[in-house]
């Protein structure tokens, strides 16, 4: 039941209902006429947690717009299972929560207001309010305003209203940079939580290697500008990942290998 | 014990009061001091008591509150085509940066231009009646109603629209429901800023545009006959309306915009 509100993507069993994979062909993007990208091509497999890793300055945000479709690109193509963004429902979580939350409306209006806008009653929009309460396990008072609420709390809140209307796909950029050590650990395990029972399809933008590869099935490292995949590393543990993953001999040789193709990227 | 609290906060109470109305004090009795040794022209400083005396007999008399609502009818009338004027430009302009663009060197001008200088040429427009004064004040307090407005428009949170679009919400929602609501608080500030300029060119175009009553025409007119007690007594009324105009302003910006600045 629960599963079925938020998510929508597996049943009891733990079988994949439907996962939305995202194929991304030949993307090209211009910007003041240096080339950002140039037939870019990427396909991110459905149900499975992704994370994009590069050099500073290569273009993280800026493709994770494009393939959400919050900026336009120049010429390709995007698909999320087969279907076009439009007829695709996705949450977005921003690395400013500060500025992506609406100070005017309550921690729990903030949640629902994707749902009211999507039309849905007062009592569906309190059951569902209900229920993705339950599943992070929220302690602190959602009628607060957000800037009532602490750095995690607001994060938290943004992911809640991202999954809010039960997405295919959850994009996060850089969710955890704005926050402190505490929080960043509490919130990954919540992801991590919210991934294991829902299977939504993640993609997440990240600057921390260690953190990337503790929540993915697979690490897309990117080169400098104009910016294509170095590699893709998959890291196949199963989830839920502990802290035992952190020592784990494949933990680590992941890590090193990933960080390896990352310098010679960099120093390109 | 529970008396001994009571007492306690109101020592407090009391304490907060005096150190809010400290400064105020020590300048009325510098002022009385000045005036009762006559360190100043009597006719030119009057005492504080002949002043307060002559507040109270015109505000009995009745005459003193006429000019008073009269002032503040005007100034509220003028704010109020200022706001119905202002604030639907400001969001046009604001939210087309090309058109803002294009307007932008006329608007600098205008704001640079003290609205006092167009007197006569609204007194040849709207000729000399009440309305010439009110179009005044109302064409200052919309500059600035306008231009806040716009740059609030234009200082959009780009995060909060991508957030709302990133949920499917059609635009003209976003603009309802995302960017009326982030201009708010610049709204407020030419709000608040615009109905103490209107109050301003109200009071000058009473005093130096012909008039029947107001505070800026009670205030000239007292000076002219020497009555230097109603002259104070007139500019303290004037004071308390501004101030307390400033003040409702501010208590409703708390309530409608309570994230400002958070």
């Amino acid at each position: 039941m629960h599963l079925d509100l938020v998510g929508a993507s597996e049943n009891q069993q733990g079988e994949k209902l439907l996962s939305t994979g995202i194929e991304v062909k030949n993307l090209t993007k211009k910007f003041h006429k240096e080339i950002l990208y140039q037939n870019f091509s990427l396909s991110m497999p459905g149900g499975q947690f992704t994370s994009i890793f590069g050099p500073n300055g290569c273009g993280k945000s800026t493709l994770l717009s494009m393939i959400s479709g919050l900026i336009p690109f120049d010429s390709g193509e995007v698909y999320f299972g087969g279907k076009p963004l439009s007829e695709t429902k996705i949450g977005y979580v921003f690395q400013n929560y500060r500025d992506a939350l609406f100070p005017w409306l309550r921690a729990s209006d903030n949640i629902t207001y994707p749902l009211s806008r999507a039309g849905l009653s007062k009592v569906q929009r309190k059951l569902k309010l209900e229920e993705l309460v339950h599943r992070f396990g929220v302690k602190f008072d959602l009628k607060r305003y957000p800037y009532e609420l602490s750095g995690g709390q607001q994060q938290l809140v943004s992911i809640m209203r991202a999954l809010a209307t039960g997405p295919e796909v959850l994009f996060l950029d850089e969710p955890f940079s704005a926050l402190d050590y505490e929080a960043t650990l509490s919130i990954i395990e919540k992801l991590q939580e919210v991934f294991i029972s829902s299977g939504v399809t993640m993609v997440m933008i990240s600057h921390n290697l260690e953190e990337a590869i503790y929540l993915s099935n697979n690490i897309v490292l990117l080169t400098k500008r104009p910016t294509h995949v170095a590699e893709i590393i998959s890291f196949d543990i199963s989830h839920p990942r502990t802290v035992k993953t952190l020592s784990d001999p494949r933990f680590i040789d992941t890590k090193s290998y990933s960080l390896d193709i990352f310098r010679r990227e960099v120093n390109k | 014990m529970i008396l001994k609290i009571s007492s306690k906060m109101n020592n407090e109470a009391l304490a907060s009061f005096l150190i809010a109305n400290v400064g105020t004090l020590i300048v009325i009795i510098a002022w009385w001091i000045v005036a009762s040794l006559e360190l100043i022209n009597p006719v030119l400083l009057p005492t504080p008591i002949e002043t307060f005396k002559s507040l109270f007999v015109s505000l009995f008399r009745g005459d003193l509150i006429k000019d008073f609502w009269l002032t503040l009818y005007r100034s509220l009338y003028a704010f109020a085509i200022a706001v119905v004027v202002g604030v639907p430009i400001g969001i046009l302009l604001g939210s087309n940066q090309k058109v803002y663009r294009s307007f932008e060197f006329l608007i600098d001008f205008f704001r640079s231009t003290p609205a006092t200088a167009m007197f006569p040429l609204f007194l040849v427009i709207f000729g000399i009646g009440d309305f010439s004064k009110i179009a005044v004040a109302a064409f200052a307090g919309a500059l600035v109603v306008f231009f806040n407005v716009a740059y609030g428009v234009m200082n959009t949170k780009k995060t909060r629209v991508m957030a709302a679009k990133a949920m499917g919400i059609p635009s003209w929602k976003i603009f309802v429901d995302v960017t009326f609501l982030e201009t708010l608080p610049q709204t407020f500030i030419g709000l608040r800023t615009s109905i103490s300029l209107t109050l301003v060119v109200i009071i000058v175009a009473e005093m130096f545009i012909g008039s029947t009553h107001g505070m800026g025409q009670r205030i000239i007119d007292s000076q002219q006959v020497f009555d230097m007690p109603q002259m104070y007594a007139s500019i303290i009324a004037t004071g308390v309306m501004g101030y307390a105009l400033n003040q409702i302003f501010l208590i409703i910006e708390d309530k409608f915009v309570h994230w400002k600045g958070r």
